[in-house]
């Protein structure tokens, strides 16, 4: 081992949650504050998203992709955060100590807290089990964008992209710029999975048409993609897509790997780790942030996720160990999973007062509903609607009458 | 190695680079002749050698007194003591055959029996009890199992690509991207018309795998026809490696070996092969049907390992003949020595082929001595998951900051083992090919990551200080 580093706080991972806690807890005081990004440049996802739509939440500004990855990089360095690139955190050495690999040598880190912020990535063809050929050109959105927009290689002329969350309009975006047109887009739902007006200039920009309903069954192609096989759900009838791209977008799962193999309490729905509002995971002194929580929201939400940890933090290396809350936020139904999943000691709300859920099925104005005990203990009706493939946002005022003795608390609709 | 003009003409000439030619081309250049190992496709050991389970077997369970089985005997000592020579990663993680129903519980005594007719005296019958002890998340039902403690993991593509490397080093010639297509056997020379030109050789080796029984034909036999059948596995997320801590073989029945769940040396779950026969000799494609066959075995046999994602799902075609047992011949008249029907057992059977056409080749009287001087053996990159790989070398990072540089996240492979690999003596030619040198995009995020990196990697090395830099 070449050095052992002893930060007051070590974040793992230098996306916009992680840069961001960084810049917080500098602001607030503490004095180490060390980030490990694994590529060469920090960033995180942003790096390579070349469109606007960023630093909206968190900067009160639109910009770039890489604008924005560049401005929460030099804001964190600017605070007094360190940031270690290239740094691969490959274990842990103790409850709050990690192993890294560097060009310079394996590092070892024993910090006062950690804050894990690897975030999330898609969900690969393998993983999805579509079965066929094993050609060239299957692409991720993230895989893709770093093709063209980093590594400026071509893609093909003609492209399926599976998903239509709004990564999937980012992979729109992305291809038009390497010239490539989009022969359909694929979704599994009824209805489209973004906001109307993204959706809406989205279609503009994709030229193809958009199939729900629908499911890729089959990719064909000895050496490169030649077609795609799509199913209709509902009256099953198949047909082929001639394509030489295909492009599996969204279904995110967290990047969990480093809190599994603490043995971190993870969440069944999302499979992030279990924190509750204080971000705070089941190992003291541990926590998390951004998109590993809420696989995924945008990058601003992630960042505020860091602002808010910072604080959680600073309470943590003051106090110490505070006793772990008993209230668990359980998903009802239509959802898959409630993010923070428990309530903190501290009365204080999750991050911006939103506890985020996912959903399975869509509603318009749809009434959510806190149950604890057979009481219901909340209820809101809200002017936004509730949409498979996008994170749906509720104040957290839903939930505040919870009785910290009062066992589980489940959310639905009504 | 004669060149008349643009002829090139050797002692012997093997046609396939599969595992069980690469091991051939290695036994036969440690001799003073020429050797000559021709293959189809672009890179060694890519097409049934690349998907084959990769378990180094016993050979408890072959047909008693068949080649097979002295074949799997002899090779997995020989393979055994060669791997930790030259750095192939083999794991003894031994195997367990599990009973699920009386019928087969009623077996395991016979397959005990078998594996000492087979010289193999290690395998213990043990109750259902000991069973869990030893997979824990086994699915309920288990009544029984039989132990085969000497079953053991190992890499296939580093087996492969370890015999190709010491042949080369050894003066073999390797001819890849070169399709045999005629052969024309003459009095004392056969020439054979080839992709890549003519190839001339004294004598020729029939290990084509799935093209074995066309170059037969080419030699004016017809005594096997291969029928490629296709075994489709699925990978699951190295999270779940702990699940399987040995390999757990199913009670072979009248319809073929069964479905397995086996730890890779690469530190993920397998479980697989379907069994399928096709006609169609290159369709590895992965089928809706074999998904849902093995998610139903699965579900059966560890249902909690169907909570881990899947990484990569695969399919391989394996060369199964009519005949039961491998089909090996020599001709004399035809100085034509042929391995045909070499099923999954090849990869442990592979350095005793390479001895036996050794043996062959002197019953015909062609007895070359061993060479003099052999270069040494090769010391090929580790990729298993059991050892010590270079992102976790102090030594190593310390020589070169490139072994410190981690490209593949998720399999942990550096910058400097990509360029080894691009810099060896048989580099890839394509992504696939470094994902067997290294593991490099075989993890579970497949790319989403490092696929532009590890591509402009595979277009050329970056400058030092870029590298160094970023």
């Amino acid at each position: 081992m070449a050095e052992t580093l002893r930060p007051d706080v070590l974040i793992v991972g230098g996306g916009p949650a992680g840069l961001t806690a960084a810049r917080s807890l500098r602001r607030l005081g503490v004095a180490g504050v060390l980030v490990l990004d694994r590529e060469e440049e920090a960033g995180g996802i942003p790096r390579h998203s070349d469109h606007l739509g960023y630093g909206i939440r968190d900067l009160r500004s639109v910009m770039k992709g890489p604008a924005y990855a560049r401005r929460l990089v030099d804001r964190a360095q600017q605070a007094g955060a360190e940031i270690i690139t290239s740094a691969t955190v490959t274990g842990w050495a103790g409850e709050r100590s990690l192993l890294a690999t560097t060009p310079s040598g394996r590092i070892r880190f024993d910090a006062g807290a950690v804050i894990l912020a690897t975030g999330a990535r898609e969900r690969p063809r393998a993983a999805r089990m579509v079965p066929g050929d094993r050609p060239l050109g299957v692409f991720t959105t993230g895989q893709l964008q770093q093709e063209v927009h980093l590594r400026h290689a071509e893609v093909g002329s003609r492209a399926v992209i599976v998903g239509s969350e709004l990564v999937s309009w980012s992979a729109v975006l992305t291809l038009r710029h390497a010239g490539c047109s989009v022969a359909l887009m694929t979704t599994e739902f009824e209805c489209p999975e973004v906001y109307a007006p993204v959706a809406f200039a989205g279609r503009a920009l994709l030229g193809g048409p958009l199939a729900r309903a629908t499911k890729v069954v089959r990719i064909i192609g000895r050496n490169r993609v030649e077609a795609v096989e799509i199913e209709h759900l509902v009256t099953g009838q198949r047909r082929m897509v001639a394509c030489d791209t295909v492009v599996f977008t969204g279904d995110w799962v967290p990047d969990h790997e480093l809190a599994r193999s603490a043995g971190i309490d993870l969440d069944p729905g999302h499979r992030g780790p279990l924190v509750d509002t204080d971000l705070a995971t089941s190992v003291g002194g541990v926590f998390a942030a951004g998109n590993l929580l809420h696989p995924v929201d945008t990058a601003d939400v992630a960042a505020l996720d860091g602002r808010h940890v910072a604080a959680s933090v600073v309470r943590w290396l003051g106090d110490g160990p505070a006793s772990r809350s008993a209230v668990r936020l359980v998903a009802g139904d239509p959802f898959d999973w409630v993010a923070p999943g428990l309530i903190g000691d501290h009365m204080v709300g999750p991050p911006r007062d939103r506890l985020l859920l996912w959903s399975h099925q869509a509603q318009s104005f749809p009434t959510v509903v806190a149950r604890q005990g057979g009481a219901i203990i909340g209820r809101r009706t809200l002017p936004w609607p509730v949409s498979p493939g996008r994170v749906f946002r509720v104040p957290w005022s839903l939930v505040r009458r919870a009785d910290p003795l009062g066992g589980d608390v489940t959310i639905g609709l009504n | 190695m004669t060149t008349f003009g643009e002829m090139l003409m050797y002692d012997v000439a093997i046609i396939g680079a599969g595992v069980v030619g690469c091991a051939v081309a290695r036994e036969l250049s440690g001799l003073r002749m020429s050797v000559a190992l021709i293959e189809a496709r672009g890179d060694i050991g890519d097409a049934t050698s690349k998907a084959n389970t990769a378990i180094l077997h016993t050979g408890f369970d072959c047909v008693p007194g068949s080649l097979e089985s002295a074949m799997v005997a002899r090779g997995y000592r020989l393979l055994g003591d060669y791997a930790p020579t030259v750095g192939i990663p083999i794991e003894g993680t031994g195997a367990l055959l599990v009973a699920w129903s009386k019928e087969e519980l009623d077996t395991l005594p016979k397959l005990a029996l078998k594996a000492l007719e087979n010289g193999y005296d290690a395998c213990e019958i043990i109750d259902s009890e000991a069973v869990y002890r030893a997979v824990p998340d086994l699915g309920s039902g288990a009544l029984g199992g039989l132990t085969v403690p000497g079953e053991s993991i190992i890499c296939s593509w580093t087996t492969a690509l370890a015999y190709a490397t010491e042949a080369k080093a050894r003066g073999c010639t390797l001819l890849l991207a070169t399709a045999v297509t005629g052969v024309n056997v003459g009095d004392r020379v056969t020439t054979l018309e080839t992709t890549g030109g003519q190839v001339q050789a004294r004598w020729v080796v029939n290990a084509a795998g799935l093209g074995g029984d066309v170059i037969d034909r080419m030699f004016g036999f017809d005594r096997f026809t291969i029928v490629p059948r296709r075994g489709e596995l699925l990978v699951f997320d190295k999270l779940s490696r702990p699940k399987a801590p040995r390999i757990v073989l199913p009670v072979p029945s009248s319809k073929g070996k069964g479905v397995l769940i086996s730890p890779t040396i690469y530190g993920n779950v397998m479980l697989g092969p379907t069994s399928e026969n096709l006609t169609d000799r290159a369709d590895t494609s992965t089928t809706e049907e074999g998904f849902a066959f093995l998610l139903g075995k699965g579900r059966s046999l560890m249902p909690s390992l169907l909570e881990e994602d899947v990484t990569a799902a695969y399919a391989g075609l394996r060369a199964s003949t009519e005949h039961s047992d491998f089909v090996v011949a020599a001709s004399g008249e035809k100085r034509y020595i042929r391995l045909g029907g070499i099923r999954s057992t090849g990869l442990t059977a592979s350095m005793a082929l390479g001895e036996h056409v050794r043996t062959l080749l002197g019953e015909h009287g062609v007895t070359p001595g061993v060479r003099d001087v052999l270069p040494e053996p090769p010391r090929m990159p580790n990729i298993g998951e059991a050892f010590p790989r270079p992102y976790e070398r102090d030594d190593l990072i310390d020589a070169d900051p490139l072994y410190g540089t981690v490209t593949c996240f998720c399999e942990r492979v550096t910058e400097g083992e990509i360029r080894d690999a691009l810099q060896s003596a048989i580099p890839p030619r394509d992504p696939d090919g470094l994902r067997r040198r290294t593991r490099a995009l075989m993890g579970r995020c497949q790319g989403f990551f490092c696929g532009a990196q590890v591509a402009a990697l595979m277009e050329g090395p970056r400058a030092p200080a870029e590298a160094a830099h970023g």
